[in-house]
């Protein structure tokens, strides 16, 4: 079967790579730009830990072929941070405490991402409708909408509260600690 | 999980993916959000031996009411529908369809057209569009030609669409006095396919049903409408109790399949009660509105 040309501008930068028709987006960022932030979790678009953004939107990128991205423009868990910054989302994540064991963590903050930009004061109903298509078998959710918030609000200029683990007694490990 | 191999083709017009279909013959089959295709292709349950990918065709999408008529690109992401200026406030029932097929970020990617020539009873457009007596454009080699929503489900899976023949556009009449519509699905959870769901759509003369549609999902091997369900309205003031009797009607003959998401029974009940609450809000559009909406 024959291999097809693409050009796919990813965080920014234009790749190329030819590839086999079947290979899947997500295969493309994984094996061939090796950009492992993206993860694979289900492989049959219900749990959205593959999420990027495709031209501003959010995507399953285990349910599209790498040719369909063709000319289009990614944006992967790698492309958020900036000069050793931390993008809001991720920043927020960090601060609320918004994963325990991370694997759906990029896929959560890339399907975030372009609800946040738009909503300046999400109220929880809205956060939880938005991620809706992934899933976290960790948190219970509540940590990670509370950082959608956080993200969300910083993102427009909003004031949010000040991280819970300088308020305490500095190692914001809970009521243990 | 990699699909099995296949060529692949992005043609720039209709007219040249028609040319495509026509010369690759059965294997070749066409792409257009990839929600349904996708998925099929990676547990090779489809091995096509070309796609023929509808992303790069110009104007397949789009959203536009001109002279009485919503019409639809077949090509229009779901996500796109009820952000349209077109659909929000106008088009209520639409929003409710979307707002329930599979999750947010499958909306990003998946097409209407799609999402009806799968043809799966399941998919939540099909009963909408039976509803809403929306037709179909179908094009192919020889030119176009309408297909009424009510004719193009013929079976599982199976649509009035020929080998190579593609669906361009859908029509929706647009609202007329006293009409209003909705759709109500119950799902197990986001982004699951429906234990049962209803669409309605009625027209009021006064405080009385002067005409109804009412589509089943997921309830037989096409979205069925409930004719039974119709008649008890019809020219009746739609009381609560008449929609509870509608309701029952619509469960008499059906035989939904009974599977994980429920048993037979389980299945009839809901989708009568889908049907009750699916009228209910269909007729609190049609009262307060003054024909601007469905």
């Amino acid at each position: 079967m024959s291999e097809v040309a693409i050009r796919v501008t990813v965080n920014g930068e234009d790749r190329t790579a030819t590839v086999e028709p079947r290979f899947l987006l997500v295969h493309f960022l994984r094996e061939v730009l090796e950009l492992t932030g993206t993860h694979i979790g289900c492989d049959t678009t219900s749990c959205g830990a593959c999420t990027v953004v495709l031209d501003g939107h959010a995507v399953k990128s285990c349910t599209m072929f790498a040719v369909q991205a063709d000319g289009h423009e990614i944006t992967t868990i790698e492309g958020l941070a900036r000069e050793g910054r931390l993008h809001p989302l991720q920043e927020a994540f960090h601060v609320e405490h918004g994963l325990q064991c991370g694997f759906c963590t990029p896929g959560m903050i890339m399907a975030a991402l372009p609800f946040a930009e738009e909503h300046a004061d999400p109220s929880d109903d809205e956060i939880r409708r938005a991620i809706s298509g992934n899933l976290c078998r960790c948190t219970g959710y509540v940590n990670i909408v509370s950082a959608v918030r956080r993200a969300a609000r910083t993102l427009h200029g909003l004031d949010v509260d000040p991280p819970l683990a300088d308020a305490g007694s500095g190692t914001g490990h809970g009521p243990g600690a | 999980m990699y699909p099995a191999a296949f060529e692949y083709l992005a043609p720039s017009t209709f007219e040249e993916a028609i040319e495509l279909l026509e010369r690759h013959g059965p294997g070749a089959k066409l792409l257009a959000g990839g929600c349904s295709l996708v998925p099929l292709m990676k547990l090779r349950l489809a091995q096509p031996t070309h796609i023929v990918d509808l992303g790069r065709v110009p104007d397949a999408a789009g959203i536009r009411e001109e002279d009485g008529v919503l019409r639809i690109g077949a090509m229009t992401r779901e996500a796109d529908l009820v952000r349209s200026a077109a659909v929000v406030g106008r088009y209520p029932i639409l929003v409710d369809t979307c707002s329930v097929i599979a999750d947010p970020t499958v909306r990003n990617m998946g097409t209407v057209g799609g999402n009806l020539v799968h043809g799966d009873p399941a998919n939540d457009h099909p009963a909408t569009m039976m509803a809403l007596r929306a037709s179909f454009v179908a094009l192919c080699a020889s030119g176009s030609r309408i297909v009424p929503a009510e004719e193009f489900f013929l079976g599982l899976f199976e649509t009035a669409l020929g080998p190579a023949e593609i669906l361009t556009e859908i029509r929706i009449p647009a609202p007329v006095p006293g009409s209003g519509g909705a759709y109500v699905k119950f799902e197990r959870q986001v982004g699951d396919f429906a234990i049962a769901a209803a669409a309605a759509w009625v027209r009021l003369d006064g405080d009385r049903v002067a005409d109804a549609s009412i589509v089943l999902t997921n309830a037989g091997p096409t979205a069925i409408r409930a004719r039974a369900a119709e008649t008890v309205i019809a020219g009746r003031v739609p009381e609560t109790m008449t929609l509870r009797e509608a309701g029952e009607a619509a469960r008499e003959g059906l035989e939904p399949w009974p599977d994980l998401r429920g048993s037979r029974d389980v299945k009839r009940h809901l989708a009568g009660v889908a049907v009750e609450r699916a009228l209910r809000a269909a007729v609190g559009r049609a009262r307060d509105d003054g024909g601007d909406r469905v």
